[in-house]
């Protein structure tokens, strides 16, 4: 079963799912990838008017043209690596109320920890598939820094419309990257004949 | 030389936006293995869907479109300057037209001037011969998965990985479950036993240029790509890394001999997204057969 799921969303949403839930995101998306973590980290504000509460941040460095009649399109929009925002991600989803992020490769403990201290949970997009899941952007609305981080680290504002992802992390300390690094290292042994 | 030219972007255009089709027979397969109702099943599903849809727009498989790597084949007296300089107005333009990514930075500057043309960038290797044909092969080489290519010194003593056909089976297995999924697994390795720790990595990377459904000639060798392809799908990480039967596609390996006192074994990892096309070109320079 996929769950549907719409920004903003509740606590009470995200408490919901757990590990290996096949999600898809309806609604408003943000896009934020090395440029933008370091910015907040170092005290620096989200735009005016624009608000994270109950947000989805999406680590991921679209391809955007402007189309025939001036507005923007997203052409590929496949997910980033995630972990290289592990130092700062656990602070951001607490100042900012986020109740979502979505990446690639997973993150790590700090992340999980705010994960669930906070509800918020991890999502893996599909990577690579970058027509599939530009194709659910409906629409951008906005985007913000661009001339500062460039086109790629800019924050987009896009409204998607069945986003698919998988829940990786979740918000009760469930990390399916954990699990398949565990359930490997021990066929691997197994494999080579060493000890656990 | 406008002949070239053509050909070259078009086979840029290829690689970028059509994936091979022993790649997407493998990848169906691997498709009807898996468990069904899994997240596994279903992010092969939506692979299958990007593949058709960047067939169909023409547009990149996926937006890493990598590091650009030419492989020529060419007979002795080939003009090397005038294809190197006709390859690189080939990716120009090719990025102008976004089949690829302006995707070529400069590590001291942080500068991406948009062109993909740099030291090092498009890459070219060549193989000369006697014969009357020029081939171009191109492999597009994504980030992620290039990250999480490796090289290992034998003897190994953690994996108790000795100086031999076993040793090099023991350190690939473990190739593979370092990676987990983050180079977009299922994937394709290419290995090379023996060389230098440069020709290391340059001949792993050449292993990619061949079909995963060919066989090695050495026997030995086909054997251990075999087995390896069976025990690393056995490992259980599974597409992106969610678990599940298919981790590997396929698995290619070369040998090159060493010093005694070094044995490498060394690992590239290719990504769901094995971007790799070629052309017989005619004295012209004009694409008369493709390859995959
Ligand atoms: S590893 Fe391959 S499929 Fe994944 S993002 Fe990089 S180029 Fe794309």
């Amino acid at each position: 079963m996929t769950h549907q799921l719409t920004t903003p969303a509740s606590e009470e949403q995200i408490r919901a799912l757990r590990v290996g839930d096949a999600v898809e995101i309806s609604g408003a998306l943000f896009t934020g990838r090395d440029a933008a973590h370091k910015y907040f980290h170092q005290g620096g504000a989200l735009p005016p008017g624009v608000s994270f509460e109950g947000m989805i941040l999406y680590h991921c460095g679209p391809v955007v043209i402007r189309d025939e009649r001036g507005e923007w399109k997203a052409v590929a929009a496949g997910p980033t690596t995630s972990i290289r925002e592990e130092p700062y991600e656990a602070e951001i989803i607490r100042r900012f109320g986020l109740r979502g992020v979505i990446g690639k490769g997973g993150m790590g403990p700090r992340t999980l920890k705010a994960c669930r201290e906070h509800g918020c949970v991890y999502f893996h997009a599909i990577g690579g598939a970058a027509q599939v899941l530009a194709e659910r952007i409906r629409k951008v609305r906005n985007v913000y820094f661009l001339e500062e981080f460039g086109s790629p680290e800019a924050i987009w504002e896009f409204e998607v419309e069945r986003f698919p992802a998988v829940v990786t992390m979740d918000s009760h300390g469930h990390s399916l990257h954990a699990k398949v690094l565990e359930e490997s290292r021990a066929a691997l042994q197994r494999a080579l004949g060493l000890e656990g | 030389m406008r002949e070239l030219e053509a050909s070259l972007l078009e086979l840029v255009r290829r690689t970028s936006t059509e994936i091979p089709d022993d790649v997407q027979k493998a990848l169906l397969e691997s498709l009807e293995r898996e468990k069904k109702g899994t997240v596994a099943e279903e992010a092969l599903r939506i692979i299958e869907r990007n593949i058709e849809m960047a067939r169909r727009k023409s547009q990149p498989i996926c937006q890493d479109t990598g590091s650009v790597l030419f492989y020529l084949e060419a007979p002795a007296g080939f003009d090397c300057v005038g294809f190197e300089e006709a390859a690189r107005r080939a990716v120009t333009e090719a990025t102008r037209r976004g089949y690829l990514r302006q995707n070529c930075v400069d590590p001291l500057t942080g500068r991406n001037d948009g062109t993909n043309v740099g030291p090092g960038f498009p890459t070219f290797h060549y193989d000369f011969h006697s014969g009357g044909e020029a081939t171009v092969r191109l492999i597009l080489k994504g980030g992620g998965c290039e990250n999480v290519g490796t090289q290992y010194a034998l003897p190994y003593g953690p994996l108790k990985a000795d100086r031999d056909l076993e040793g090099c089976r023991r350190v690939i297995l473990d190739a593979v479950f370092q990676a987990q999924g983050k180079g977009c697994s299922p994937g394709v390795l290419g290995v090379c036993v023996g060389g230098d720790r440069a020709t290391g990595y340059e001949h792993s990377k050449r292993q990619l240029l061949r079909k995963l459904d060919d066989r090695n000639p050495n026997p030995e060798l086909d054997r251990l790509e075999r087995e390896i392809l069976e025990a690393g799908n056995s490992l259980g990480i599974g597409p992106m890394g969610f678990g599940g039967r298919t981790t590997l596609l396929g698995v290619k390996i070369g040998a090159l001999h060493r010093v005694p006192a070094s044995y490498f074994v060394t690992v590239s990892y290719m990504c769901w997204a094995c971007r790799r096309q070629g052309a017989v070109l005619n004295a012209e320079g004009a694409a008369v057969r493709w390859l995959y």
